[in-house]
């Protein structure tokens, strides 16, 4: 895998606002998203935090072209986003997998579609398997494999295509806690390689700070930005080079613009 | 679904990561293990068709009904013998056309029209009322009908076969395709896929399933169908066979020889759908 230019891979969002039909006749719409606008930078890893129903993932699915805002938009390296694009790689919050189709062949999925010869398909395959730790287990179906291995290859799946940019909508919220923090140091050190911007929506402020470089805290419906919270540590991080006293006033910063944003609704 | 990359050398050597002890594949079974364990599994089939003989034989021993329910050993060798002097193989040839053809027929209208059904509600509002009525109606009422209409013969008892096949194909097919999982869908869109893309790839192995299980009861009323129809009129087939005996020729041993070829026929082609469902269905 090469690693893009640092300059490829931003995406921005402007002044977003999406709603939904009410569900009777006359009544209000309901606004899911409203004044949303952030500037990602090329390789730059974001989490999005807030209380549920916040609409992260509503937010995800415009930023993946599956659903049109009402207003605004969203452009990646200048180029408006309004329909699924490959430059994209999506990771839903459940692994989503094929469950007819062998890891290998759940993998090489989007290839398949792009039209990739066989060949082509079996070369990336091995890359792919690699980068996740999955080379043992390219043959077993989804329900031979435990939830961490089936997130793995949600996650090589979403990568095979080389996307400039990898949304995550909470992809580890079902993993327990010590393998959450495996995977989130895995994720990192997938992304050091790949240069890959990320947008990661999490529930969790230790995972939030561990990967981030911003977390973003969003208020209840309608979804706005509430507060921005830089993370100023170091890359390659790890769990023990984390500073304490920094990881501690991160989340107690973005729990206050929590609660903050709680109160206002 | 391809199948060319299962067979791709994917593979690194096993020994990079090693195998979690964790994951339940299934061992590898021995050959004679394999077939020991098959040959066990057969064991109480043979009994319970023992059972059934002998139960029949004490039945037509104690009743003594003679002619009208003929002992097992009797039918059995009619049964013999009938195939053996050229009786029963052209009446048999007959039926089977007829239910091939007819569930052919049957089953590819069935298919596409619950897919239409499944995914226009405009067209299932237009369309179910007639085929919950048509289906209402008993085919034994329409087949002499149709027997009118297409003439007695073959096309006619396709038609009929065809008919009864349809429905259940149909709500197999409409179901399983409302059913298939949203999210899936939604990750074929966002993955670029076309509309052709999305019902070969996900659509038809999400449904899979449930189809298979419309064509289960299908195929089982294919040949109910033919008989069905052949009863209407033909000149040839085992219905048209069953009633020759019965009526014509007072062989009572032939007509429950007849009736044993028609068992017999349904169970071949309900394996036959079981076996694809196999090869197709698999491992989930």
């Amino acid at each position: 895998m090469t690693a893009p230019s640092a300059r490829q891979g931003r995406l921005v969002a402007d002044d977003i606002r999406v709603a939904f039909r009410p569900p009777t006749r006359g009544a209000p719409p309901t606004v899911a998203l409203d004044d949303l606008s952030l500037d990602i930078a090329g390789g730059e890893i974001v989490a999005l935090i807030g209380p549920n129903g916040c609409g992260k993932s509503t937010f995800l699915r415009v930023a993946a072209g599956l659903l049109a805002p009402a207003r605004g938009q969203i452009t990646l390296d200048g180029r408006s986003i309004h329909e699924p694009d490959d430059r994209i790689g999506l990771v839903f919050q459940e692994p989503r997998l094929l469950p007819w189709r062998s890891v290998a062949q759940n993998i090489t999925y989007p290839l398949e579609l792009a039209g990739w010869s066989a060949e082509r398909r079996a070369a990336r395959l091995a890359e792919l398997l690699h980068a996740v730790g999955l080379e043992a287990a390219a043959g077993l179906r989804p329900v031979q494999m435990s939830g961490g291995m089936r997130q793995r290859a949600a996650i090589a799946r979403a990568l095979a295509l080389s996307p400039d940019v990898m949304l995550l909508d909470e992809p580890f919220s079902s993993l327990d806690a010590l393998t959450r923090e495996r995977f989130n140091l895995e994720l990192l050190r997938l992304q050091e390689r790949t240069g890959t911007t990320i947008v990661i929506v999490t529930h969790s402020i230790p995972e939030a700070i561990l990967v981030a470089d911003r977390v973003i805290v969003m208020t209840p419906r309608p979804g706005r930005v509430a507060a921005e919270v830089r993370i100023d540590a170091p890359r390659p991080r790890s769990v023990e080079l984390l500073d304490e006293a920094l990881v501690s006033r991160a989340a107690a910063e973005i729990r206050a613009h929590l609660e903050l944003s709680e109160n206002v609704a | 679904m391809t199948r060319e990359l299962a067979s791709t050398p994917d593979h690194q050597p096993a020994t990079v990561v090693p195998p979690r002890p964790a994951d339940p594949v299934p061992a590898p079974v021995e050959g004679s293990r394999a077939l020991a364990r098959s040959a066990a599994a057969i064991w109480p089939a043979i009994v319970a068709f023992a059972a059934f003989v002998a139960a029949w034989k004490v039945v037509a021993v104690i009743a003594g009904l003679g002619f009208i329910l003929p002992a097992p050993e009797e039918v059995g060798a009619r049964f013999v013998a009938a195939w053996a002097d050229g009786t029963m193989a052209p009446h048999a040839w007959t039926t089977i056309v007829e239910v091939v053809l007819g569930f052919a027929a049957g089953a590819g209208a069935g298919l596409a029209v619950g897919y239409v059904i499944a995914r226009s509600r405009l067209v299932e509002r237009l369309v179910s009322p007639y085929l919950v009525a048509a289906q209402a109606v008993p085919i034994l009422a329409l087949a002499p009908l149709l027997a009118l209409w297409f003439g007695p013969g073959l096309l006619a008892n396709v038609v009929i076969c065809g008919l009864i096949v349809f429905f259940p194909v149909a709500i197999a097919t409409m179901v399983g395709i409302r059913s298939v999982d949203r999210r899936l869908i939604e990750l074929g869109r966002s993955l670029r896929a076309s509309r052709r893309e999305v019902l070969v790839t996900l659509e038809i192995p999400a449904a899979l399933p449930a189809i298979m299980g419309g064509l289960r009861v299908g195929v089982t009323l294919a040949v109910v169908g033919a008989i069905v129809g052949e009863w209407a009129g033909a000149d040839k087939g085992l219905g048209v066979l069953v009633n020759l005996a019965r009526a014509s020729l007072f062989d009572y041993p032939l007509m429950f020889a007849t009736l044993v070829t028609i068992a017999l026929l349904g169970i071949a082609c309900y394996s036959l759908v079981v076996l694809a469902e196999r090869r197709l269905v698999g491992l989930r």
